[in-house]
């Protein structure tokens, strides 16, 4: 579904990904991980198309991403961004309606099917009660669930979401990812940043590890989550235990185990 | 299923007060039309300009009106009030554009330079009296032309200063934008200022069609103006979607499928085209473009699908009525500039605006 081969790309003559090779098969659910700048939020958005590469290439569904117009690009790849500010001006449906655009006819016009989609996935996300408010009246995690529901209101093929739970407490945030996982299992490739390592590997039976603008490490969770490939990329020591419920391994930090950057830096 | 109808019942309503206001809007423009013909230094009834409009467009409609009276209605006012609505309309709309574009709700054909450029554009040609014999009445030659290509090259202009600032177009940076329009503007309105004083003759001529004047404009300044206002009114309602889209910032339209770069210049190019026709016709009027979108979004919200239709017609219903005033409030048949007239009701309805707003903001925080 996703393809990236020898990846480069980055911001203004500052290089933040050298040289990334993935490949996301469709309906994979992998979580994204990584130390802050280690170049997740690049390699999401270049894998949306939406920062050219300055070496390599990205392919969705087996075309190249240079070939693909915006709108047609923008029906393969949903994108939930990392942090946003409401649009002024608008309600939440008129703003999760405008993740049709890339479906809208020649006059910009949305049609019953678009209507439908804009309410289911105002339904799935859990905004139905939020549709008629002013978007800039949202919370920083009611927001979020908006964003999410323009996502699924834009397409379901893939799904590239890039800390879009950090905002929600902890029930909206297992929800949130309850509805990945089911969307996942309809079909959709999901491809997650997440910050919260645990609720990466309770979810995601892939982890994909970025640090300094490579992949450190890729492969099935219960392969790479492990005691010394986490001290490796986060520098400190963590203790890997099962989950109680469903025995996924689960991180656990270790007080006093830091590099003493704070402390001695 | 109940919850369903009940949202969708409420977004049906949402829809129906929007096309409720916009048909409102036109009523009123319609209602206007005939009340401003009959208004001025020779005053009419509202039937008896009916009759006269009626009567000159071919119907049979009750009893014969005064000739003299008819003349003044349907040859000179009719055309006065058509020209202050295109051009209150083509306002409004290139100021809900250029505003949509920058998302900066104080952006204007002024912030962006477009305004200066066609006032330069439209100053060259009176002095260099490629206007034709008098630029304030009747032909107006090139003058509609020198506007819009000065409109134009001030857009280039600022385009290609704000990516001098490196970056592609596609990544134009607000900031710079309008950073740009203000140097560009300001440039602008100092060579115009070196042209009056260079020529003596002139200097009426192009300081009463800066302020902004229906006074003697006729039917052939509509004539000369009115197909690049529909095309920059075409190309900006076509791009309405667009718009809402922008409004979520560049990394946010691309990721919903808008090639943000490309949307932009054509939106900018058809508000430019609308501004640059109105200041041709009518020279500068100020406000407009600033408080007539500012007020429709306050009432319908930002959706350009409503605010656009809506902006052009309450900006139509300002500059009919503005002009009204202009021409009636003095005595023994004298004229004020229109836009002097918006000024004096815009700048202070403006700061009623703003106050209002920060009020609002200080008691939500």
């Amino acid at each position: 579904m996703i393809r990236a081969r020898g990846l480069c790309c980055g911001y203004a003559g500052r290089e933040v990904l050298h040289g990334v090779d993935l490949r996301l098969e469709r309906g994979e659910f992998a979580a994204l991980l990584g130390p802050n700048g280690s170049g997740k939020t690049t390699l999401l958005l270049a894998l949306a198309g939406l920062l050219p590469a300055s070496a390599g290439s990205v392919e969705l569904s087996g075309q190249n991403l240079n070939g693909l117009s915006a709108r047609e690009r923008a029906r393969l790849v949903s994108c939930v961004p990392q942090s946003a500010t409401p649009p002024p001006g608008f309600s939440v449906r008129e703003l999760v309606r405008m993740g049709r655009f890339a479906h809208s006819n020649f006059f910009g016009g949305y049609g019953e099917q678009d209507e439908a989609a804009c309410h289911t996935a105002l339904a799935e996300a859990r905004c139905l009660d939020l549709a008629d408010r002013p978007a800039q009246e949202l919370s920083g995690g009611e927001f979020q669930r908006v964003l999410l529901a323009r996502a699924l209101c834009q397409g379901r093929q893939a799904l590239l979401l890039d800390e879009a739970t950090s905002a929600l407490d902890l029930a909206r945030r297992v929800e949130a990812f309850d509805l990945l996982a089911a969307q996942n299992r309809q079909g959709s490739t999901v491809f997650a940043a997440v910050h919260d390592l645990n609720l990466a590997a309770l979810y995601c039976p892939r982890l994909v590890f970025l640090k300094a603008g490579r992949i450190a490490l890729d492969g099935p969770t219960h392969d790479v989550f492990t005691e010394p490939n986490l001290k490796g990329i986060y520098d400190t020591d963590i203790r890997v235990a099962p989950h109680p419920v469903t025995g996924a391994p689960q991180a656990h930090l270790v007080p006093g185990a830091g590099a003493g950057a704070f402390l001695h830096g | 299923m109940a919850a369903k109808a009940g949202t969708e019942r409420k977004a049906g309503r949402a829809v129906c007060t929007a096309v409720a206001v916009v048909l409102a809007l036109a009523f009123a423009v319609l209602i206007s039309l005939v009340l401003a013909c009959g208004l001025g230094s020779f005053p009419a009834t509202p039937g008896e300009t009916l009759r006269a409009l009626l009567q000159a467009a071919g119907f049979a409609a009750g009893e014969p009106v005064d000739p003299s009276l008819a003349v003044v209605i349907v040859d000179i006012r009719l055309a006065r009030v058509v020209l202050a609505g295109l051009t209150g309309a083509a306002l409004a709309i290139a100021g809900a554009a250029f505003q949509g574009v920058l998302r900066n709700p104080l952006a204007d054909a002024f912030t962006l330079g477009v305004s200066g450029g066609a006032a330069f554009g439209a100053s060259l040609a009176i002095l260099t009296g490629l206007a034709g014999e008098a630029a304030l009445s009747g032909n107006a030659g090139a003058l509609p032309a020198c506007a819009l290509a000065g409109a134009l090259t001030a857009l280039a202009l600022v385009l290609g200063l704000s990516r001098a600032g490196g970056g592609p177009l596609s990544g134009l940076r607000r900031e710079t934008l309008v950073l740009a329009g203000i140097v560009v503007s300001t440039f602008l309105s100092a060579l115009i200022s070196l042209l009056k004083s260079l020529d003596e003759e002139s200097v009426t001529s192009i300081v009463f069609w800066i302020m902004g004047s229906f006074q003697g404009r006729g039917f052939e300044h509509a004539a000369l103006a009115w197909p690049y206002m529909l095309a920059g009114a075409v190309i900006v309602f076509w791009r309405a979607r667009e718009l809402d889209v922008l409004a979520l910032g560049e990394t946010q339209a691309r990721m919903l499928g808008l090639e943000a770069g490309r949307s932009r210049l054509w939106l900018l190019f058809g508000a430019s085209l609308l501004s640059g026709a109105a200041v041709a016709i009518s020279g500068v009027i100020g406000f407009v473009g600033l408080v007539v979108p500012h007020l429709i979004r306050l009432l319908l919200g930002a959706g350009h699908r409503t605010l656009l239709p809506a902006s052009a017609f309450l900006g139509a219903l300002l500059l009919i009525w503005s002009d009204v005033l202009a021409r009636s409030v003095l005595p023994g048949g004298a004229e004020l500039p229109v836009g002097v007239v918006t000024a004096l009701i815009g700048g202070p309805f403006f700061c009623l605006l703003l106050a209002r707003k920060s009020l609002g903001r200080g008691g939500a925080a």
